[in-house]
This record gives structure tokens, C-alpha cells and sequence, in this order.
């Protein structure tokens, strides 16, 4: 029986159990990925700061590892929330689900502190069996690399079976493929060699496939279920536009690698194909903003979960901007061989990790808290008017906007000075590094960092408080399906 | 909401969707295949290790508009020549101790990386290190203990790293080798240290 208003476990089915524990986990990293964040930042401008200690490398290795962690624990969390529901069938490896659950996360735990620790190796290949492997966002050391495929095996294990003998829907089908592909597409970043182009060339299989191919896809399906539940939209129209957008997505963004392969000895025949390909990436994105806003809007905004439908809706915009327009913006070659490893990246990198990806997550988490606590209200009217979830909506999204416009004019002068007129030299990218300008965008960066943090204190403080002792239960989905 | 239209229809899209990911996934296949063997070492774009037994230069094409890097005569990394084998032995040893060591996390390495310290694709000739004659002793110096050298007016510094001597050597190789790398123009404009200013 539900009990409504409190946290009871009796309230959630068996993936659901499993899922919030990989949430809970996702939290945490979530902070740490903003705390190892501000340290990096402010180490810009007061470089001394740690130094020795913490250095920058480390703080933002861990930053970056932290959110891809944190966005995996999501998604894991997000396929065995929906699991049951959607195969109407239990987990066939609940308990085997659940262990796996716990190598994973003490494995996090462990290459976390050898990351804080140790930190760094002598050169030869145990350090990159043991400590590090030195390449950005698939740091994790071998060991590491290979208990994340089991452990992604497993998972896949209990989504595919469960789905195989309960109901094998749409959304089933779609998924079941991406895990596949994303888990696969992991492999292709588990071997060294010496050869920095063929590494770089398989690294960014990893990378590229994962943010812009495999996990699109995936957010695509977590938004399908995300709008049967929140706003009561048909599954017939979810699914229809679920296959549109796999469709786009991987049309666009499978052969739109191509537009990492312009500087790194790859041939040039990659120049027209990951131009033609990545400009095309933004159109899926696009569909989705149709998708969301015309479901919500021919639903009159009528749902049972304001805060997980304000950050669907973030998401769709987030998506768009961060993912497409930022990317859009210096996709091309002509454009991209003076913006390169400038602060470009890091301002696209920021809003669309955020945009597509964290926004999305969020929403998981609300209709989590609130099947949770027995599936309370959570529409119009909460006590305070909401005010938490509110601003936590309002300071996430606009520290991320702030962080991504100064990093942006900060990328500004450093390709205009660094590349475009000091040719890129070590004494051009510094000549670009202590320009005011470029430093101003350092500061607001920091500035609306703080802003983040507070928004993700005030997240956290609302997700643990809303809905607590309500009496009401959540209003009805507008139509079932 | 029923609708009868081809277009709007489930089945439709979910061919659409199976045939675009299977012809994309095939025609990256097609294109990784072709790729490789033109970015291996020996290639005409990746040069081959022992490649750092001979002058690197960085002169702009007129035909393809860019700078590319030109090998030209014999030059000994540490004035002695290696075979092929040494060579490889010695870059894998640069290389590996660039990713042990974390540098991506603060430079970039052909531009991907992080952005708090300067790119290395073309560091070797980078004017940086003052002459062609001191080049390796300085690079050598600073790779070993970057963490009292003052190398820019902004106070970042580089940590010292526990880098052995030959660890350091194995760096210099690699950075060597890395720059004769065809980068197709990458990074723009650069001015090389044979260049007058």
C-alpha cells in the first residue's frame, strides 16, 4: 500500500528500489562534479591555489570524471526506474542487479581516491592499468575499465530479459539497441597504442558516439516515458516520434564524428564529411523542442509533476542550445581551425552536458521523489508556492547560461588573439590568456559557478523535502495509455 | 488523433530509423577502413618514429593553403641516430608517460584536452625554446622541473612531476614526432622557431 508523504521503499517496485540508490549516487557525484569545478575555476585565477596539492589536472580530471559518472549512474537509474512499468514484468536479476550495483559504485569510490591520492604514475603501462589512464574523460584506469563492462553487461542482461519476457514495447526496443551500442562503443576505448592519431581516432569513437550518437538516443527514450508519465501523451505519438528522432539523431550524428577528425592527421575528405554531418546534428534537437512543447502545450501544461515537467521543458531548450546551437556555432572547419581547444569548447562542452543531459536527469529524480513518497501531488500549490524547486530551477539554469557566456567571450579573445594573430604559439596562447578580457570571463565564470552551487544546494535541500507529510495525492495524468 | 498518413505513421519511421543507423554505422565502417591505414605510423601523414632522427620543419603549401610539416635533413634527436625499433621504444616511453603523468588534463595534444596550459602538437617548434641549439637541453630541464621556472606572467606554473631523465627524453621524442604529424593546417598560422618574427 502507498503511504503517502513519506519516504518508504514499499512505495516502488523492485528496479525502482534499485534506481534510487543509483540516483543517490548520482547526487553526490553530481556535488562533487560542481565542487572539483569551482576548485579548477578559481585555480585560473589564483594559480597558486593547491598548487602541488590538488593541481589543476587532477581538480578537473575529477570534474570531468565526475559527470560522466554521475550522468551514467542516471541513465542506469532512469532504465531500472522504467524497467517494470514498461515490460510490466519484474527484473529478472534484481539481486544480481543489486550487487553489481555495489562493485560498481566501491569501484568509483576506489579509482576516485588513486585519482585524489596518487594521482599520477611513472611512465609505463601499469600506471594505466592501476592509476590513470591520462585520457580525458576516459580516465578510469584498465582495471576500472573492464569491472565498468561487466558491470554494464549485467545491467544490460536484466534490461534485455526483463523486456524479453514482459511486453517488448517501443521504447524497449530502441533502448535495448542504444545500451548495446553504448556499452559497446566502450571497448573501442580500452586498448593503448603509441600512435596519438589512431588513439585519438578511436578515443573520440568513445566520446563522440557516447554524447552526440548513444546517449541522445537514450535521453530520447527516458523523454518518451518522461512525457507518457508526466503530461499523459499516447504512447503511439511518444513512440512515433521516438523513431523520428533515432532516425535524425543517428543520421546526423553517427557520421557527424567526422567533425572530430579534422586536425588529427585524419585526410581531409573528413573536412566535408563531419561539416556536412555535425551541421546537421541541431535538427533532431529541434524536433525535440516541437516534441516537448506541443505535447505540453496541447495538454494545457496540465500534469502531475511541475518540477519534473519544468525541467523536461529545460531539457528540450538545454538540449538545443548547449548540444545544437553551441555546437553548430563552430561545427564547421572554417570556423573550428581558430576556435580548437580554445574556451569554445569548454563554453559548448558546459551547456550541453548540462542542456542535454544533467536537465533530464533532474527530471528523473522528481518523478523518483515522488513515486517515493507514495505518488504525491506535486502540481500547482505546494507549500511555499514551490519556492525551492523554483529557484533551484532558475540558479542551475542561469549559472549554467552565465558559466557558458563567459567562457564563450573568454573563447572569443583567445582564438582572435591566440590563433588569429599570435599563430598559436605558447607565447600567444599566454599573450591571449592574461588578456582583461579573457581573464573578466574567467571571474563571471567563477561568479556564476557560485550561483550553480547554491541552485544545486537548494536541488538537493528540495528533493529531500518535497512532498514530505503532503496529504494529497498526485494528480491524474490527463490520459492513460 | 488517428491519421492515415504514410508519413505520420510508426512503422514507417522505425524502417526509416533501422535503415539510416544501419547505412550510417556501414559507411563510418567504410570510412574507418580506409582511414587507418592512412593515419599508421610510416604513413605519408603519420610519419614513421624514426622520424625524430631527421629536422622537422613547418612550411606553409601553396597548393593546400596550410602549413605542413616538412622532414627534412638528418638531425639525431640528442645527436644519435636510432633504428626504428629504438625509436618506436623511445616515443611509447614519451607516450606513455604523458598519459600517466595526466598531462591532457591541463594542455591539449593535437587540440583536445583541457585548456589551462598551451598546446603541444607543435611544440617542438615552438619558438618558446629560444634556439634550435638549446632546444633539447631546455626541453629536457623544464619537462624535469617546470615548477621553478617562471614561464609566463600570469603565475601558472607547471607541478613537477617526478619525471626521470629518461622518461623526459622518451616526452622530447614524442613531442617530436607528434610534430610531424600532417595536421591539415593545425594549429593556424604558427610561427616556428626557424621563423624570423
Amino acid at each position: 500500500m502507498a503511504t503517502l508523504g513519506m519516504l518508504d521503499s514499499a512505495n516502488l517496485n523492485g528496479g525502482q528500489k534499485l534506481a534510487v540508490k543509483y540516483f543517490t549516487v548520482a547526487i553526490v557525484l553530481f556535488g562533487a562534479q560542481v565542487l572539483f569545478g569551482l576548485l579548477s575555476g578559481l585555480q585560473y585565477l589564483y594559480p597558486d591555489f593547491l598548487y602541488g596539492v590538488l593541481d589543476f589536472s587532477v581538480n578537473r580530471m575529477v570534474h570531468i570524471n565526475a559527470l560522466v559518472v554521475w550522468l551514467l549512474y542516471g541513465f542506469l537509474g532512469s532504465v531500472y526506474w522504467l524497467l517494470e512499468e514498461e515490460s510490466q514484468h519484474e527484473v529478472v536479476g534484481l539481486k544480481l542487479g543489486n550487487l553489481i550495483y555495489w562493485v560498481l559504485t566501491a569501484a568509483v569510490t576506489v579509482v576516485v581516491l588513486v585519482y585524489l591520492f596518487v594521482q599520477i604514475g611513472p611512465g609505463k603501462e601499469s600506471s594505466i592499468w592501476l592509476i590513470n589512464e591520462g585520457r580525458e574523460y576516459i580516465e578510469a584506469p584498465r582495471w576500472a575499465d573492464i569491472g565498468i563492462v561487466v558491470s554494464v553487461l549485467v545491467v544490460f542482461y536484466n534490461v534485455a530479459a526483463t523486456f524479453s519476457k514482459g511486453r517488448y514495447t517501443g521504447i524497449a526496443g530502441v533502448l535495448v539497441l542504444d545500451m548495446l551500442a553504448l556499452f559497446g562503443i566502450y571497448l573501442a576505448g580500452m586498448f593503448y597504442t603509441t600512435n596519438i592519431s589512431i588513439d585519438q581516432y578511436w578515443w573520440w569513437w568513445v566520446i563522440h558516439l557516447w554524447v552526440e550518437a548513444t546517449w541522445e538516443v537514450m535521453v530520447a527514450c527516458i523523454m518518451a516515458y518522461g512525457l507518457m508519465k508526466v503530461l499523459g501523451v499516447s504512447r503511439k505519438i511518444v513512440e512515433t516520434w521516438l523513431y523520428i528522432e533515432v532516425a535524425l539523431m543517428f543520421g546526423s550524428g553517427i557520421l557527424g564524428l567526422g567533425h572530430h577528425y579534422f586536425w588529427i592527421g585524419t585526410p581531409e575528405y573528413w573536412f566535408s564529411i563531419g561539416g556536412f554531418f555535425s551541421a546537421l546534428e541541431p535538427i533532431p534537437l529541434v524536433a525535440m523542442v516541437v516534441h516537448a512543447v506541443f505535447d505540453a502545450g496541447a495538454r494545457h501544461a496540465k500534469n502531475n509533476n511541475h518540477p519534473a515537467m519544468a525541467w523536461l521543458i529545460a531539457h528540450a531548450f538545454g538540449n538545443f542550445f548547449g548540444a545544437g546551437v553551441w555546437g553548430f556555432m563552430h561545427t564547421l572547419p572554417q570556423i573550428n581551425l581558430y576556435t580548437h581547444g580554445t574556451q569554445w569548447s569548454a563554453s559548448h562542452g558546459h551547456l550541453a552536458f548540462f542542456g542535454a543531459y544533467a536537465t533530464i536527469i533532474i527530471a528523473m529524480f522528481y518523478l523518483g521523489i515522488q513515486r517515493w513518497r507514495g505518488g504525491t501531488w506535486m502540481s500547482g500549490d505546494l507549500p511555499g508556492n514551490g519556492w525551492k524547486w523554483k529557484w533551484a530551477l532558475g540558479l542551475l539554469n542561469l549559472g549554467m547560461v552565465g558559466m557558458t557566456v563567459s567562457m564563450l567571450v573568454s573563447g572569443y579573445v583567445q582564438s582572435q588573439i591566440e590563433r588569429a594573430i599570435e599563430g598559436s604559439t605558447w607565447m600567444g596562447y599566454f599573450a591571449a590568456q592574461i588578456h582583461p578580457w579573457f581573464v573578466q570571463g574567467m571571474w563571471w565564470r567563477e561568479v556564476f559557478g557560485v550561483m550553480f552551487l547554491v541552485g544545486f544546494v537548494l536541488l538537493v535541500w528540495d528533493l529531500l523535502t518535497i512532498g514530505k507529510g503532503e496529504s494529497r495525492a498526485m494528480q491524474p495524468a490527463a490520459s492513460e495509455n | 488523433m488517428a491519421t492515415s498518413q504514410w508519413w505520420a505513421s510508426e512503422s514507417f519511421w522505425r524502417k526509416t530509423a533501422i535503415w539510416v543507423t544501419g547505412g550510417s554505422f556501414v559507411a563510418l565502417i567504410l570510412l574507418t577502413m580506409d582511414t587507418l591505414p592512412q593515419i599508421s605510423s610510416g604513413s605519408k601523414r603519420v610519419p614513421a618514429y624514426s622520424v625524430i632522427n631527421y629536422r622537422i620543419s613547418y612550411k606553409f603549401d601553396e597548393t593546400r593553403h596550410v602549413q605542413v610539416p616538412v622532414i627534412g635533413e638528418k638531425e639525431p634527436l640528442f645527436g644519435k641516430e636510432l633504428n626504428e625499433e629504438e625509436a618506436e621504444a623511445l616515443v611509447k616511453l614519451g607516450k606513455l608517460t604523458t598519459q600517466s603523468k595526466n598531462c591532457m588534463n591541463c594542455h591539449t595534444l593535437l587540440g583536445n584536452g583541457a585548456y589551462y596550459a598551451p598546446d603541444l602538437t607543435k611544440s617542438w617548434l615552438d619558438q618558446y625554446w629560444g634556439t634550435k641549439e638549446v632546444r633539447e637541453v631546455q626541453m629536457l630541464e623544464f619537462i624535469k622541473d617546470p615548477s621553478d621556472k617562471v614561464h609566463n606572467s600570469m603565475g601558472r606554473r607547471m607541478p613537477k612531476l617526478a619525471i626521470t631523465d629518461e622518461e623526459a627524453r622518451g616526452v622530447v621524442a614524442f613531442l617530436k614526432w607528434m610534430s610531424s604529424i600532417d595536421t591539415n593546417g593545425f594549429p593556424y598560422n604558427f610561427k616556428s622557431i626557424e621563423q624570423e618574427n
